[in-house]
């Protein structure tokens, strides 16, 4: 029983981790109508640059917020400067460009900061609560991931900008003919997910430890948690994200076949279930309309 | 009178195909002006050139400035409201989110407020809908709230695209009356596109008649209406 109430606190722990990554994900996909594959090597670049603030002495409690919004810079510059000048080109080219992004990022983060794997202290400290039961960084990982969504949540639900990005996501044209600066827009959307991706990468680096492969796996999860919840859905992707960190954690534990090695394919075996018998997901919607 | 939109030489194509061919028109202050044509005449294109959807030459002047080099969405904040063909419902939000983006340029909330009731007095269908998923209302509401919507901008000028398509002979009635009133009480100027001539034609002072990219055709609205050959040869009816 113990085992099974830790398994589902780490779950939900890690979850909250893919939860991010499938948000920022879709928050992408819904903009731009194409899979961000670098996502997952743009979080850990800022989670890079957060290990270089602390080694230089810099307090955790300055980090965060140095380092969050470093890389909303950073994603809004790599729209402007890199994904803007594409515009209308085909699906290869954008997936070529992200690939492109992805090596990018990931040996440049190699030749600064070498590519040995790197202890990072979690801001959380050390220590367990409830005999054991639950870590302090897991609680703290929870309690970030849970404000940070509610924060997207009211963001989007109840701001004039957060209606504005949902409207230049659904109907550019319209969005424009109403004032919408579109292409800020969308931008803005790169910055936030990139925003996203860092908090993710922060609370992540601590168990899985910082190297510039880091987020691979991690980012194949929020794959898998955005597909389950719905590429067109904010939320369902949020919910997916939770349910791939359960679902692999159980499985690892009472399915022995996949124990802790075969943790990786569930995540494949997901994406390729969902897309097969339910392409739109748990929670996507096939776009009601009449005509 | 003086002159709220003025167009002359207005040219645009599509890629290599020109599908206007130097149009003059323009719409008086307070006033309201009909683009009336058959199909494939060019009138959305006017519209969309109009508004920096496509590529156009020529000179737009809207208040005294030059708005031909602007993007869509300045020329949109200068006062200019488009009521796109096929009414650009934002389906994914509810119909009161869809009126919020209307005002999206704007800044005071209080005045947004007193709009949006405005709008719901107008079209107290929307007030019914207003938590529903706009890509769920009927086709006429859908216009009525692409009206509301551009309303909600508090425009000088209002382009509309076949405002009628579409709907109910009953319900385009009730549409082209709120027209009148929004024009009288709120002093907006209207560019209406129609095939619909019979009804527009009650409702607009000019009349420009658009064939194949040219405008073959100017008048009052009631010269057009009482020209017995033009009627029958381009307008049908």
């Amino acid at each position: 029983m113990e085992l099974l109430a830790q398994q589902l606190i780490t779950g939900i722990a890690t979850g909250g981790i893919y939860a991010c990554m499938a948000l920022a994900v879709v928050m992408i996909y819904q903009a731009i109508h194409h899979l961000n594959f670098a996502q997952g090597e743009m979080a850990m670049f800022s989670t890079f640059i957060a290990w270089q603030m602390l080694a230089w002495g810099v307090p955790y409690w300055l980090v965060i917020p140095l380092t969050v919004a470093i890389s909303f810079v950073g994603g809004v510059a790599i729209e402007r400067l890199v994904i803007r000048p594409l515009g209308d080109a085909p699906v290869l080219s954008h997936i070529v460009v992200f690939i492109g992004l992805f090596a990018i990022l990931n040996s440049l983060a190699g030749f600064i900061w070498d590519f040995t794997i790197k202890p990072f202290p979690s801001p959380f400290g050390e220590g367990s609560q409830l005999g054991g039961l639950i870590s302090n960084h897991q609680i703290g990982m929870i309690a970030v991931t849970m404000t940070v969504l509610v924060m997207l949540f009211a963001f989007f639900q109840y701001t004039r900008v957060g209606l504005g990005m949902r409207a230049a996501a659904e109907n550019p044209e319209s969005a424009r003919l109403v004032g919408i600066r579109v292409g800020w827009m969308i931008a803005l959307g790169w910055g936030m997910a990139a925003a996203i991706g860092s908090i993710a990468g922060i609370l992540i680096a601590p168990i899985v430890f910082l190297e510039p492969n880091m987020m691979l796996s991690i980012l194949l999860y929020g794959f898998a948690g955005a597909v389950l919840g719905g590429l067109t859905s904010p939320t369902g992707a949020v919910f997916g994200g939770f349910m791939v960190g359960i679902i692999e954690n159980l499985a690892g534990t009472y399915i022995p076949v996949i124990g802790g090695e075969l943790k990786l394919p569930i995540a494949l075996v997901l994406i390729v279930t969902v897309l097969v018998f339910k392409p739109t997901g748990l929670f996507g919607r096939t776009v009601v309309q009449r005509v | 009178m003086s002159m709220l939109l003025e167009v002359t030489g207005l040219h645009a194509s599509y890629g290599d195909f020109r599908v206007l061919h130097g149009l003059d028109f323009s719409v008086e202050k307070g006033g309201i002006s009909t683009l009336l044509g058959a199909n494939g005449a060019g009138k959305t294109t006017t519209l969309r050139a109009l508004c920096g959807m496509i590529k156009r030459s020529g000179s737009i002047r809207f208040d005294g400035k030059d708005i031909g080099g602007k993007a869509t969405e300045d020329i949109v904040r200068l006062g200019v409201a488009h009521v796109p063909e096929g009414r650009g419902t934002f389906t994914g939000l509810t119909t009161e989110e869809n009126l919020q983006c209307g005002a999206m340029t704007r800044s005071s909330s209080a005045e947004i407020a007193r709009d949006l009731e405005q709008a719901y007095h107008w079209f107290p269908r929307l007030r019914e809908r207003r938590n529903q998923q706009a890509g769920t209302l009927s086709g006429g509401e859908q216009q009525m709230l692409a009206i509301a919507r551009a309303l909600m901008l508090r425009p000088r000028l209002m382009l509309l695209d076949e405002p009628s398509f579409g709907l109910a002979p009953l319900i385009v009635q009730e549409m082209f009356s709120i027209l009148r009133k929004v024009n009288q009480e709120q002093d907006v100027a209207m560019l209406i596109v129609e095939q619909n001539a019979g009804v527009v034609l009650e409702l607009a002072d000019n009349a420009f008649v658009l064939e194949t990219g040219d405008i073959v055709m100017s008048g009052t609205a009631a010269e057009i209406r009482d020209n017995e050959t033009i009627r029958a040869a381009y307008l049908g009816y």
